[in-house]
């Protein structure tokens, strides 16, 4: 993955195949700390405790088409890569939590890419799920929603688009106005 | 901060939006749309799925072609990613390898508007080297 943002596309795919009504992207970062958090909370159907210990190997995975799954894998790679980690929550019935830790000033972390087209993306092909997408800085905090979108919308899809240069647009002026590390 | 955008500017842009809209739209039978499904698995995204899937979510627009662009999980010819399978109305399902916005272009062009078949088709009856 060339970077985070494609990760996280990736990782959501695995919400939305596990059947989540609603996705939550949240990055902090901290120039001070350097830390770089990337935490992807989802409310689909989670895995029990053992098959959550086990995500991260590559020869596991749940799809029938084939028999490895390097999502997980690839990003725990990067994440370690920096010195961060990865950490997979989950209860079944209840949803997952992906956590991935980066150090923010390492020359291997990678950057974070089209973050707004991403989640427009994700939002436009998959319009009965709620898409929210959280960029925290020191500066300030950064709030996407597509339920406030949709609202706004009144009915026009976020597929339209139209719809979707706006919200590209509107994403990468306030994730700017905030000062994000990129 | 004036100048940046916010969900108050999009419902300015909303009612212009909606013509266009109303312009394209007569039939609301998905139907009788043109299917794009975008593979977008790990193989997918990382041989370059997203931009394939904004180039037909931009080019079906400027190209005025009424069409649902939306993404599928893995088919199982990640050697052949980024994959397409593109649906015409009353046809029946071509999936396309090893796509990019060169050979969207060509897929736009030829099959969906002219339905004349483009190189690169994977066919349905493949089996991997694993089933036989």
């Amino acid at each position: 993955m060339k970077d985070l943002s494609m990760h996280i596309l990736d990782i959501a795919q695995n919400s939305i195949t596990a059947g989540a009504e609603t996705i939550e992207v949240e990055i902090t970062e901290n120039r001070v700390t350097d830390q770089y958090r990337i935490v992807i909370t989802d409310n689909g159907k989670g895995m029990t405790a053992a098959y959550a210990a086990k995500v991260t190997d590559p020869y596991v995975t749940s799809r029938t088409t084939r028999k490895v799954g390097l999502g997980l894998p690839l990003l725990k790679q990067n994440a370690e890569r920096t010195g961060g980690s990865l950490e997979v929550k989950s209860e079944p019935e209840k949803g997952t939590r992906i956590t991935a830790l980066f150090s923010l000033k390492n020359i291997d972390r990678p950057p974070l890419g089209d973050i707004g087209g991403t989640m427009v993306l994700l939002a436009a092909a998959n319009l009965n799920i709620r898409f929210i997408y959280r960029h925290i800085t020191e500066k300030d905090t950064f709030t996407f929603d597509t339920r406030e979108v949709n609202a706004t919308l009144e009915g026009m899809p976020i597929s339209e688009a139209g719809v979707i240069r706006f919200l590209k647009e509107m994403i990468r002026e306030n994730l700017q106005e905030i000062n994000i590390a990129g | 901060m004036g100048q940046v955008k916010s969900l108050a500017d999009l419902r300015k842009i909303k009612e212009e939006l909606q013509g266009r809209m109303s312009l394209r739209e007569n039939s609301n039978n998905p139907e009788s749309l043109v299917q794009v499904k975008v593979a977008m698995a790990t193989c997918g995204i990382a041989s370059g799925a997203k931009q394939v899937m904004d180039f037909f979510i931009e080019e079906f627009e400027k190209r005025n072609i009424q069409a649902v662009v939306t993404q599928t999980g893995c088919m199982g010819y990640c050697f052949a990613e980024p994959t397409v399978e593109i649906t015409l109305p009353g046809h029946s399902p071509v999936v396309y390898g090893y796509v990019d916005t060169k050979k969207a272009d060509d897929i736009i062009e030829k099959y969906i508007k002219n339905g004349e078949l483009v190189d690169g088709i994977i066919p349905v009856n493949y089996e991997t080297i694993e089933k036989k």
